[in-house]
């Protein structure tokens, strides 16, 4: 008897606990999708914050450009290198640019780019707002007669959605110069055929999905950012969580995001 | 110590003002009434909802029950626009100055300056924020960042950037919180001379009688989410309640 009053019990807890769950993730989402729509509402209406939003612009690419540029390096290299012992198997090492350049178009520029830029920019975004958040700034603009979500978060979003494609573009460029490299001093292969090869092997749909899945990084990097460091809560503690949390979330939406266009691009090609 | 000549027109009038978090009732039906040219001090222990008060009348929180009216206007019903130009008639210094970290303190000062008033020129701007930077004494940090200043100098700019703006009504929030008393001493005199040369209402939050002393012509004594006394500094602490005395009497124990 005892122990079915236990059990009961535990039953009735266990429903309350999973209630609260599910009301705690539920007023989280309504909570991001009202922070998104102000977005929208906010980015349309009048003043446009254009100033701040090239700063911005600015900043994202000055603080991911060198770390780009090698991780994007280091990738053409180490694919290539990776990708002959297979290819030489079946005698088909000539195949290789052409091989390179669509996982490093398709794929890998793209998303490498945006692991760093979530690494990089995301924390940092996450981070600056957090602490602007505890130390009252965002109140302090606020009270001076600026909206502090048009001239932080908007300028924010869309610096980090204009140039995360740019930067894509620029990895891309980086990865196939580095893979250049590793098939000249392999197989001798003169620049001009390599890109020949490359540009044999893409064509416009793949560097037009390339852009677009950026774009959509680079917004879900830089909302997720702004969101974490605008509801950060107060403290130091909160300003590390912001900035920890922005990486993870960014990252973890940034894949999901890539298997889906996955299946959206397969379908138009 | 200066105080104000024959203040007449209320520019601040609060009633039956409430506001909770969750199950914590912080203000439980304030009333005030603050005439122009005043400087009221709120005096309260750490808690007991100063700041929200505060808040409250600048449209950063919104309130439960009640009613603030400032400089005529219903505050919870301003919107948009209205708030803004509202708000550039009410300057509030924040306790942690909330400078802004990742400008210098000319474009600290700059700031509301440039956003809210149209057609400045280069020189007007440079003008107005040198101007800013005298009043309070710290003309020589026009060039460095926050970071590099002290408590005090902080606080000081954060004023500072407040009343580049000229507004009617001052709100300071814990102005010597965290100050040397010499500091305190020299917050406390410019925020009389901030009322002297711009003739502002000032209410200031603070649990520092040396401040509400030196700077109120009123002490508004928050307990229990209500003003139980309002009134000259030494009306207030003659009170026999309790808990008042004990606010008055506290001292070091070694």
């Amino acid at each position: 008897m005892q122990s079915d009053t236990t059990k009961s019990t535990d039953s009735t807890s266990g429903r309350t606990v999973t209630t609260r769950r599910l009301d705690k993730f539920f007023l989280n989402l309504a909570d991001v999708s009202a922070f998104v729509s102000r977005f929208f509402r906010e980015a349309v209406l009048p003043p446009y914050e254009f100033k701040e939003i090239v700063r911005q612009c600015f900043e994202v690419g000055y603080r991911s450009l060198l770390l780009i540029s090698t991780t994007g390096f280091i990738t053409g290299i180490v694919f290539t290198n990776q990708s002959r012992p297979s290819l030489s198997e079946f005698g088909a090492t000539s195949w290789l640019p052409s091989l390179i350049a669509i996982a490093i178009v398709r794929a890998l520029g793209p998303l490498v780019t945006a692991l760093i830029a979530a690494g990089k920019v995301g924390s940092s975004i996450g981070a600056e707002l957090g602490s602007m958040n505890v130390t009252e700034q965002i109140d302090a603009m606020e009270v001076s007669g600026t909206n502090p979500f048009k001239f932080l978060v908007v300028s924010r979003v869309l610096a980090t959605s204009i140039t995360i494609p740019i930067l894509t573009m620029y990895t891309i460029f980086v990865a196939l110069m580095g893979a250049y490299i590793n098939v000249n001093l392999n197989e001798q292969t003169s620049f001009i055929s390599f890109i020949q090869e490359v540009f044999g092997a893409i064509s416009y749909v793949d560097i037009f999905a390339s852009v677009t899945k950026s774009i959509v990084f680079g917004f879900t990097i830089g909302m997720v950012g702004c969101y974490k460091g605008y509801h950060s809560s107060k403290g130091t503690e909160g300003v590390g969580k912001a900035a920890n949390s922005s990486v993870v979330t960014a990252m973890f939406l940034v894949f999901i995001e890539e298997l889906l266009s996955l299946q959206i691009i397969s379908a138009f090609r | 110590m200066s105080k104000a000549t024959t203040p007449t027109e209320t520019v601040i009038s609060i009633k039956g003002l409430r506001k909770s978090f969750g199950n914590l009732h912080v203000l439980r039906g304030i009333d005030l009434e603050v005439k122009r040219g005043e400087n009221v001090a709120v005096l309260g222990r750490s808690g007991t909802g100063k700041s929200v008060l505060i808040k409250i009348m600048v449209g950063l929180l919104k309130p439960d029950a009640g009613k603030v009216v400032v400089l005529g206007e219903d505050v919870e019903q301003l919107r948009g626009k209205e708030l803004d130009a509202f708000r550039q008639k009410v300057g509030f210094s924040f306790q942690s100055s909330a400078l802004y970290d990742s400008m210098s303190i000319r474009e600290n000062l700059e700031f509301p300056l440039v956003r809210n008033v149209r057609n400045l020129s280069r020189e007007d701007i440079d003008k107005a924020v040198e101007k800013a930077l005298e009043d309070v004494g710290l003309s020589q940090t026009i060039n460095q960042m926050p970071s590099e200043l002290s408590g005090g100098q902080r606080k000081r700019i954060g004023i500072a950037r407040t009343l580049i703006l000229k507004p009617e009504i001052m709100l300071y929030d814990e102005p010597t919180a965290g100050l040397d008393p010499i500091t305190s001493v020299e917050i406390n005199n410019l925020i009389n001379d901030v009322r002297e040369r711009l003739g502002a209402t000032s209410i200031i939050i603070t649990h520092d009688l040396t401040c509400a002393k030196t700077t109120g012509d009123r002490v508004a004594m928050l307990l229990d989410g209500k003003f139980e006394r309002v009134g000259p500094f030494d009306e207030v602490f003659a009170d026999k309640d309790e808990r008042i005395q004990q606010f008055y009497n506290y001292k070091f124990v070694d």
